[in-house]
């Protein structure tokens, strides 16, 4: 469980450039924060001229201590928020943000030997990047690996070729080039016979999974119990944009 | 209509409540299962964010906000 308190920051862009065509790193200093789990998420809240306020969660892409922040926003067309953080923030604008939100979708140092298995699509793959990096700076030796079809191709990159994500643990990564995202559809990386749904190799059955994306959680997750996964070890995060 | 889970409410329960309330046990007066909140269906919309019950589809919980900055919070687990 996320022992930092959540609370409404003011935090302040420091830096943001693309990430892909349709996505953008925005950085954020929020002297207030109190440091957050890897997997936590926040709200980002925006406020009119007139008043109106609008809300959404983002996914946080760094974790620790510290009061720098890093999100990945990818643009949802006719989105109400996305549109406005892609495209129109600037470095030395301020926003507010409520968190560090999420006490079940974020992965802490333990010492359950069980292999962790990520898998998300799309900008799912942005707490799982936090997840990532946090596992690679702590002493935990779970083996960790990674399944990211529809990925961003550049995220996809970063992550899978970080020298980080792979210094500890024998990481199974696969990714696939982004493509067209139809309801229902998985690449054969992470199809029921994809190495996501196999487990990672020697204690499938043991595995922590952690999936993120829907309706493709809808799709894997029934996988995943197929194949003989606990669906009480299997944590899930939905995300709908906008 | 967006569906979401669970893992969204804790905005929303932190600013109503004072905690993130999403790794809680509920369970489902109608089927009832049991379950973590942040596993329950959720359906958000500028009215508000009605969370549902996996199995059987029930309501669980209710978030609506008012124009005049009320918010109105209910429980059926």
């Amino acid at each position: 469980m996320t022992a930092r308190t959540a609370a409404w920051h003011a935090a302040t862009v420091v830096a943001s450039r693309p990430e892909t065509a349709t996505a953008r790193r925005i950085e954020l200093e929020v002297p207030t924060w109190p440091g957050n789990e890897a997997g936590s998420h926040l709200d980002v809240r925006l406020t009119a001229p007139d008043g109106y306020q609008a809300s959404r969660s983002y996914s946080i892409a760094s974790a620790g201590p510290g009061t720098r922040i890093v999100l990945a926003v990818d643009e949802v067309p006719d989105g109400e928020v996305s549109p406005f953080l892609v495209h129109d923030l600037r470095d030395g604008d301020q926003i507010e943000v409520h968190g560090p939100l999420g006490a079940f979708f974020v992965w802490m140092p333990s010492d359950d030997p069980a292999p962790v298995q990520l898998i998300a699509g799309g900008s799912g793959v942005v707490p799982l990047f936090a997840m990532a990096s946090a596992h690679a700076a702590s002493a935990d030796a779970t083996p960790f690996g990674c399944s990211t079809p529809f990925a961003p191709p550049t995220t996809c990159s970063s992550l899978t070729s970080s020298r980080r994500w792979s210094a500890n643990g024998s990481p199974s990564t696969s990714s696939t080039p982004a493509g067209p995202r139809e309801r229902g559809v998985c690449p054969r990386t992470t199809d029921r016979r994809g190495p996501a749904c196999r487990g990672h190799p020697g204690r499938p059955a043991a595995a922590r999974l952690r999936l993120r994306t829907d309706p493709f959680v809808e799709a894997v997750s029934g996988w995943l119990i197929e194949a003989g996964h606990s669906a009480a070890r299997i944590r899930t995060e939905r995300f709908g944009g906008s | 209509m967006t569906l979401l889970d669970g893992n969204a409410l804790a905005g929303r329960l932190d600013d109503l409540l004072g905690w993130d309330a999403t790794a809680s046990g509920v369970r489902c007066t109608h089927c009832g299962l049991t379950g973590l909140l942040a596993t329950a269906t959720v359906y958000a919309s500028a009215m508000g964010i009605v969370a549902r019950c996996r199995g059987c589809d029930a309501v669980l919980l209710t978030v609506v906000d008012g124009p005049d900055g009320r918010s109105w919070l209910g429980f059926r687990a």
